[in-house]
């Protein structure tokens, strides 16, 4: 695949068209759970709900076991992976504390502080990365 | 005529409606967010606008991923706050100036701008926080004080329109109001940022001093605001700054010297910097 103008920035997935087609069926999987009677389907049964969208293997077991970066590096997007977080109870804040590792409580303390510096967090050479 | 009279650039963090629907306004947490929209809201009250023209984006709820228009004007008789997930905000139906957004529709279409027209449209948090922070509570069974006209604005599946041609939307908005026979006092609201990263393993990511210079060129350069790139949003503002590109239509909307009456900043709401500016058009 061409490399992407934003593809240097570190920690960072851009849900752009590719991403979206990729993830298709996982985010429809997921805004599904907006509604409460769809929500109360998939509690009782995960994977017979889960039957209904034709996603890869790889997507459906990241539903399963709620791997969150996963999910987002198979295309899914945060405005529907959060459907999935809000179904657990899980909100923004302690989703996101989960995505960076950094736990909840350290990710809240973070953001109390002012949030994370733009200051080493521009390009994937200053994480050490290609 | 109609006249916009200014525009209101105004974060649209989901919390913010949260911490207004539970009344934790006054918890610590929350005070220095409130605080910086007192003025806002005693300045509304004032300016007692008929119609809000506001430009905010939908997070997946009245568009999934099935249909992604690009602009989305809002032509319904009326939009009801959308379940999210966690129920409806309780916060009254929105009502539309009708007439006037068909014009609107009809105006934008003739100038090159090929809107996408819903006639059945859900409005999320995205419309109805900015009407809280700036109108203040407002409850169920009573009325927002102002017809409201959304504009809704991919900005979830990139690309964003540019900064460029939100700008010069912006414009063609003024033309359709401006044209519009009634006399009517008119805000144009944008929505939306400032810097913040929801996912991934940067989430968390403010740029304080970026943000800080956006709000100055808001009032100083908005020719220069218009010119950002994409690139530099997502690197210096975080995945979801990109929503700042929705502040170039209210700023496109209005003359390019303008009145800065207030401004408020406030890390953080959630994962988010709030921000806030209030434009006076110069008569």
């Amino acid at each position: 695949m061409t490399e992407k103008e934003y593809d240097n920035i570190p920690g960072t997935i851009v849900f752009d068209a590719d991403k979206s087609r990729e993830g298709y069926h996982l985010n429809q999987f997921c805004i599904s759970l907006r509604l409460q009677k769809n929500r109360d389907a998939f509690n009782k049964n995960e994977e017979a709900y889960l039957d209904a969208y034709p996603m890869s293997k790889e997507q459906r077991e990241a539903v399963l076991k709620r791997e969150w970066n996963l999910l987002l590096e198979l295309g899914g997007n945060i405005y529907y992976t959060s459907k999935l977080a809000a179904n657990d109870g899980i909100n923004f804040q302690n989703l996101a504390g989960r995505m960076t590792g950094m736990g909840v409580d350290s990710y809240r303390e973070m953001m109390l502080k002012g949030g994370r510096s733009i200051e080493g967090n521009r390009d994937k050479s200053e994480w050490g990365e290609d | 005529m109609a006249k916009i009279m200014a525009g209101v650039g105004c974060s649209h963090v989901p919390a913010i409606g949260v911490a207004m629907d539970t009344g934790i306004t006054h918890e610590e947490y929350w005070k220095p967010v409130f605080k910086g929209f007192k003025k806002s809201r005693e300045w509304m009250k004032k300016q007692n606008p008929d119609v809000i023209f506001l430009i905010y984006n939908d997070h997946c709820t009245a568009f999934d991923a099935r249909c992604i228009p690009t602009f989305a004007l809002g032509c319904g008789a009326e939009f009801q706050p959308a379940d999210e997930g966690w129920g409806p905000r309780p916060v009254p139906a929105v009502k539309n100036h009708q007439k006037m957004a068909s014009h609107i529709a009809q105006s934008l279409v003739l100038n090159e701008f090929d809107i996408t027209i819903m006639n059945e449209m859900e409005v999320d948090h995205g419309l109805t926080v900015p009407l809280s922070v700036m109108f203040g509570d407002i409850k169920q069974n009573d009325e927002w004080p102002a017809l409201v006209i959304p504009l809704c604005v991919n900005v979830v599946q990139y690309p964003a329109p540019t900064g460029n041609r939100c700008y010069n939307l912006g414009k063609a908005i003024r033309r359709a109001i401006e044209s519009y026979e009634e006399d009517l006092n008119v805000i144009i609201f944008g929505t939306g940022g400032m810097s913040h990263q929801l996912q991934y393993k940067r989430a968390g990511l403010i740029n304080s001093d970026w943000d800080k210079r956006f709000l100055d060129l808001m009032t100083e350069d908005p020719v220069g605001a218009s010119q950002i790139t994409h690139l530099e949003y997502l690197r210096e503002t975080g995945s979801e700054g990109i929503e700042m590109v929705m502040w170039l239509i209210m700023r496109g909307a209005l003359n390019e010297n303008v009145t800065e009456v207030h401004r408020h900043y406030h890390v953080p709401a959630s994962n988010t910097a709030v921000g806030h500016i209030i434009l006076e058009n110069n008569a």
